[in-house]
């Protein structure tokens, strides 16, 4: 076979710019909150007021007699399945007898007019007796216990820290609020235009809460406004559903910034407590842990986050002997779930810090204890799965370490602590720098059928050859628009390639998470497009490859064009590609080869602390990551900055503030993130250490940035103020007293 | 909703008298989110953007009489020189569009006890000018602010303007936020030293139920300052200034801060603030 490296223009490796880019900041995309029907209904949901309560009765006498209200709909009116979730169905559509959060829906209306519709709402009288809540998850239902046990069950250790750790809950904040419209179709069923993260799921649960079959539910996906995981769990899909099927009418639903944020689920938030042993000479002895993460009042993912947090939960380190215990309880905060980092988040917070404290015990700098334990190829996770191909550890952290310094601040007040308030002009102001990494699983685990499905259509457009994509993966910021296009041009030599609009009517993707598709979308794009290319040798006597837009033989030498060989017969394939399988660990020792995938980042951070004040200038954030093969160099960097900067959020400003189950902040007001006065200036150092198992060698990007960029930013703090501050976001009252 | 667009003063203040449920809207950075977030359904509007006297700024003597519509960008390239300590804190204000459009006379319509505006016209004991139909009044700052979010503003008054002296010397501001912009103040500081008068001017904001003055830390440092030296100020004086103006708030705790927190916060930018104004004014 002749193998000819054809780089092709905007293929696998370069950067080609996002169709949407240029739109999105000229304010010109059609986000899905831009929806519009001729004739269509807008809906809006009741939500409880209380984190817990009985309803005792509803009367909607009120809101029906309003002129411009369609529908008023309750539990009473679903007619499939009353309940939903992801992993377990026990979400209700609609709250029967009882609410378990605030925020929770209760009934939802559809008006001629948004405004008439939230009237409409506020005028539904529901009688509700106040229950206590649940709030503290050590008091809650145990939802899912994830132990991970090797080695010596009984292990001492020269030096021994222990830890005790918490992480506040984290919100996705994404800019566009949940939308969608749905579209009452003529055979009874449902077209549903809404930002998601993975179409057919969302498909399955609406079906089966409307009672009917998949096919008859079909969702297309509108444009997205960010997701981070706040996009997994179903918010206004069955509802607008169940209003569009009600009056026979589109029906849009829009939720307001405040809404938003009882619309989705959120970070969990955690508790954890750590105790490390090692040797005088720094080697790891044990680690045994204790992580408990409140799930809010629903199941939503929080089964996968707690398996996560287990078995990622003592880091990129060799440990011999650990005895770990996540659990995940319910309560009556508001339901947590999926947010990028996923379980990785919180663990690492609690193992970063117990390695600085370690390192401070054993007189070692932080960088050296990390690198002497650093889990290399071959090394055993705690779970007995044995890390395979590159894994970088040491070096990332070599390399961050290395990189030049950052310069003092300037007198220029935007370089200082406070910026513009002018709340020092460098009195009171300490410097100091941390280190951290993190370990992400890429893919999802745990035994899961993990596919993803493309369809590739080559044929002739104007006499030139031109491929169609098509696949149901969400786009949610993320770049997979320019990568599967990349990857048909790499594959089929072909310039003009289009992505059509994600939608049900190609098979499932799998999920816009987990750091997965460019390698499981984009492995299922080169698959087809190597069935392409196979079809299109099977027609040419004597062809074996396509290389530059031409056929050619076993000697090289062309025997047609692909323009021929197309013809007037287009080609199609689809294809349903998988990786690797992992499997289910054991219930009672966590062992087993859970992941397909792992991956890494470190940071090292340095800020400027006021410490009179406690307020922080992060000053310089440097950064390396192994992704394997940068499929979109532009894109991987873009990457590594946002989650960085959602690393940063947790670790110094983002909370949903929770006082008895009821939230404080639902506003961009009081729930501050980054702004790019808060965010530095970055060096990012990728590698490219292929991955033997994946499609070219790549790794998943999206979530390592987010998970080491917070115990980095924290370490540094601690170092420029001697606090021990032992919880995230760090207040300026945590460093002041 | 009715939308009421007079186009000169004179037809603002009378549409005030006829419609005193009307909804002053000037900037709307405040009023808009309050829409939006449907706290508020006035019936009507009253659009002050098309009354060209509110965006005018000039001198009257010693004092300068400032349009309450002129922005806050217009304030700090325009005025940033005759009245420092309201152009840092104008500085702090949002983002650049909400500068852009955000006015003081909206702080003012506002009055919230965060209003960034307002330590810089309590410290320089700024008067406000509030007219309506029946004639026009000029209001002390500290007589502005009756309550959280409530002011002496009558129902068919408009504010017209605030009157500041021009500093001569050290004007200061501080604010204390969790972000480094685009923030509410957890707490902020304002502080005026007039060495020819040989007074102290002070603003507390976010840290009591209205913006408020420090009196008791204004007469200490006055009597405790070497007017004449040109010396550091002592420590010891600074120490017990701040402390002064710490005891002077009457803060709470909530999402954005702890009440213990915020006075000693603002004990320390009283300090800071302190030393720099002295030094500016040298
Ligand atoms: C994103 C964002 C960030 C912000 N950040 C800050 C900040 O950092 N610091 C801060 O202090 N504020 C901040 N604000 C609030 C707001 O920008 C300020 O209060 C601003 O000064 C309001 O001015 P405006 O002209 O927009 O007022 P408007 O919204 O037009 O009016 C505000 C109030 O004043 C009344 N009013 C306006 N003009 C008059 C008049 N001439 N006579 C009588 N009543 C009048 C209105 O009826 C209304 O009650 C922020 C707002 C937003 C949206």
């Amino acid at each position: 076979m002749t193998t000819v490296d054809v780089s092709v223009l905007d293929g696998v490796g370069t950067s080609p710019r996002r169709p949407d880019g240029t739109l999105k900041v000229r304010g010109e995309f059609a986000f899905s909150s831009d929806l519009w029907h001729e004739d269509m209904l807008w809906g809006a949901t009741l939500r409880s007021p209380y984190p817990h309560a009985e309803i005792r009765g509803i009367d909607l006498t009120a809101a029906l007699a309003l002129p411009g209200v369609y529908a008023i709909l309750t539990y009473q009116d679903v007619p499939g399945a009353k309940r939903y979730g992801l992993e377990i169905a026990d979400q209700p559509v609609l709250a029967m007898d009882e609410v378990r959060y605030q925020g929770e829906p209760v009934a939802i209306v559809a008006a001629d007019h948004p405004e008439t519709a939230r009237r409409a709402a506020g005028h539904i009288a529901v009688d509700y007796l106040e229950l206590p809540p649940v709030t503290d998850p050590e008091e809650g239902d145990l939802l899912r216990r994830v132990p991970v046990r090797t080695g010596d069950p009984h292990p001492t250790a020269d030096v021994v820290v222990t830890g005790e750790y918490q992480v506040g809950m984290q919100d996705q904040a994404f800019l566009g609020p949940e939308s969608g419209l749905a579209v009452p179709a003529e055979d009874g069923g449902v077209d549903l235009y809404v930002a998601t993260q993975w179409l057919h799921v969302d498909r399955k649960q609406v079906a089966a809460c409307l009672g009917l079959p998949e096919e008859k539910v079909r969702l297309s996906l509108a444009g997205v406004g960010g997701a981070f995981g706040a996009r997994e769990d179903l918010s206004m899909q069955v509802h607008a559903s169940l209003l569009a099927l009600h009056t026979r009418k589109p029906v849009k639903m829009v939720y307001g910034r405040e809404e938003s944020f009882y619309g989705h689920v959120h970070r969990h938030p955690a508790t954890l407590r750590y105790e490390h042993g090692a040797t005088r000479d720094g080697d790891l002895v044990y680690v045994r842990a204790r992580i408990v993460l409140d799930g809010g009042a629903y199941a939503s993912s929080s089964t996968a986050v707690a398996a996560n947090a287990a078995t990622l939960g003592i880091g990129p380190y060799e440990v011999p002997n650990v005895d770990m215990v996540a659990d995940v309880y319910y309560t009556n905060n508001p339901p947590c779930g999926a947010m990028r980092g996923f379980g990785a988040v919180q663990a690492c917070f609690g193992y970063e810090s117990q390695m600085d404290k370690l390192a401070a015990a054993l007189g070692m700098s932080p960088v050296e204890l990390r690198i002497r334990n650093a889990l290399t190829t071959g090394s055993r996770m705690p779970t007995g799965q044995v890390v395979e191909g590159p894994a970088p550890v040491a070096s990332l952290l070599a390399r961050v370490r290395s990189r030049p310094a950052p310069p003092p601040s300037t007198p220029d007040l935007r370089e200082l602590p406070g910026g513009v308030s002018n709340t020092t002009h460098g009195e009171g102001v300490v410097r100091g720098v941390g280190y951290a990494i993190g370990i992400k699983n890429v893919g999802f685990s745990e035994g899961f059928d993990d596919y993803s499905t493309a369809r590739v259509r080559l044929e002739l457009v104007g006499g030139e050859p031109a491929a169609l994509v098509h696949t149901a993966a969400a786009e949610v910021g993320q770049g997979l628009v320019t990568v599967q296009a990349q990857i048909a041009r790499t594959e089929l030599g072909v310039e003009r390639v289009t992505v059509a609009t994600a939608d049900t009517s190609v098979g499932s993707a799998g999920s816009s998470s987990a750091s997965r598709q460019t390698y499981v979308t984009g492995g299922a794009v080169r698959a087809a497009c190597q069935a392409v290319r196979a079809t299109l040798l099977s027609r040419v006597a004597g062809a074996t490859d396509v290389v530059g837009g031409k056929l050619v033989n076993a000697a090289g030498v062309v025997v047609a064009d692909l323009a021929e060989a197309i013809g007037d017969e287009p080609v199609e394939e689809t294809v349903e590609w998988r990786h690797r399988p992992t499997y289910p660990i054991d219930p009672k020792t966590g062992q087993g080869d859970a992941h397909v995938q792992y991956a890494f980042a470190a940071h090292r951070a340095t800020v400027d602390v006021d410490v009179e004040l406690g307020l922080v200038k992060v000053v310089e954030i440097a950064t390396a990551q192994d992704v394997g093969k940068a499929v979109n160099p532009l894109a991987v960097v873009g990457q590594i900055h946002g989650g960085t900067a959602q690393g940063l959020g947790l670790a110094l400003m983002e909370e949903i503030q929770i006082v008895d189950g009821v939230v404080r902040n639902p506003s961009f007001t009081d729930y501050l993130i980054p702004t790019i006065l808060d965010m530095p200036p970055m060096s990012v150092d990728v590698l490219e250490l292929a991955d033997p198992h994946s499609p070219y060698g790549l790794r998943g990007v999206g979530e390592p940035p987010t998970i080491s960029s917070t115990p980095a930013i924290v370490a540094a703090v601690r170092a420029a103020t001697g606090k021990a501050l032992a919880r995230v976001p760090i207040r300026p009252e945590h460093i002041t007293t | 909703m009715d939308f009421l667009r007079p186009s000169t003063w004179e037809e603002a203040l009378a549409a005030k008298a006829a419609h005193p449920e009307a909804v002053p809207i000037a900037g709307g950075t405040d009023v808009m989110v309050e829409l939006n977030f449907d706290r508020r359904r006035p019936p009507a509007l009253l659009d002050l953007t098309r009354v060209a006297a509110l965006t005018e700024w000039g001198g009257d003597g010693d004092l300068l009489r400032v349009g309450a519509g002129v922005p806050y960008r217009r304030i700090i390239e325009e005025l940033g020189g005759r009245l420092p300590g309201l152009a840092m804190a104008a500085r702090t204000v949002g983002s650049p569009q909400i500068r852009n459009r955000g006015t003081v006379g909206g702080n003012l319509g506002s009055a919230s006890p965060a209003g960034d505006a307002h330590p810089p016209l309590l410290a320089a004991g700024a008067e406000i000018e509030l007219a309506s139909v029946r004639g026009v009044r000029r209001v002390p700052v500290d007589e502005f602010f009756t309550g959280p979010k409530r002011s002496v503003l009558a129902p068919d008054e408009l504010i017209a303007a605030f009157w500041m002296r021009p500093a001569r010397t050290g004007d200061q501001f501080a604010k204390i936020g969790t972000r480094n912009a685009m923030v509410i103040a957890v707490c902020s500081f304002a502080l005026t030293l007039d060495r020819e008068r040989r007074t102290v001017g002070t603003g507390i904001g976010s840290a009591a139920p209205t913006p408020v003055r420090a009196p008791a830390a204004e007469a200490f440092l006055a009597a405790s300052l070497d007017w004449d030296s040109p010396g550091a100020v002592p420590p010891a004086v600074a120490a017990e200034f701040g402390r002064l103006v710490a005891a002077a708030a009457a803060p709470i705790d909530d999402v954005r801060g702890t009440a213990a927190y915020r006075r000693h916060a603002l004990s320390v930018l009283a300090r800071r603030t302190l030393t720099w104004a002295w030094e500016g004014s040298r």
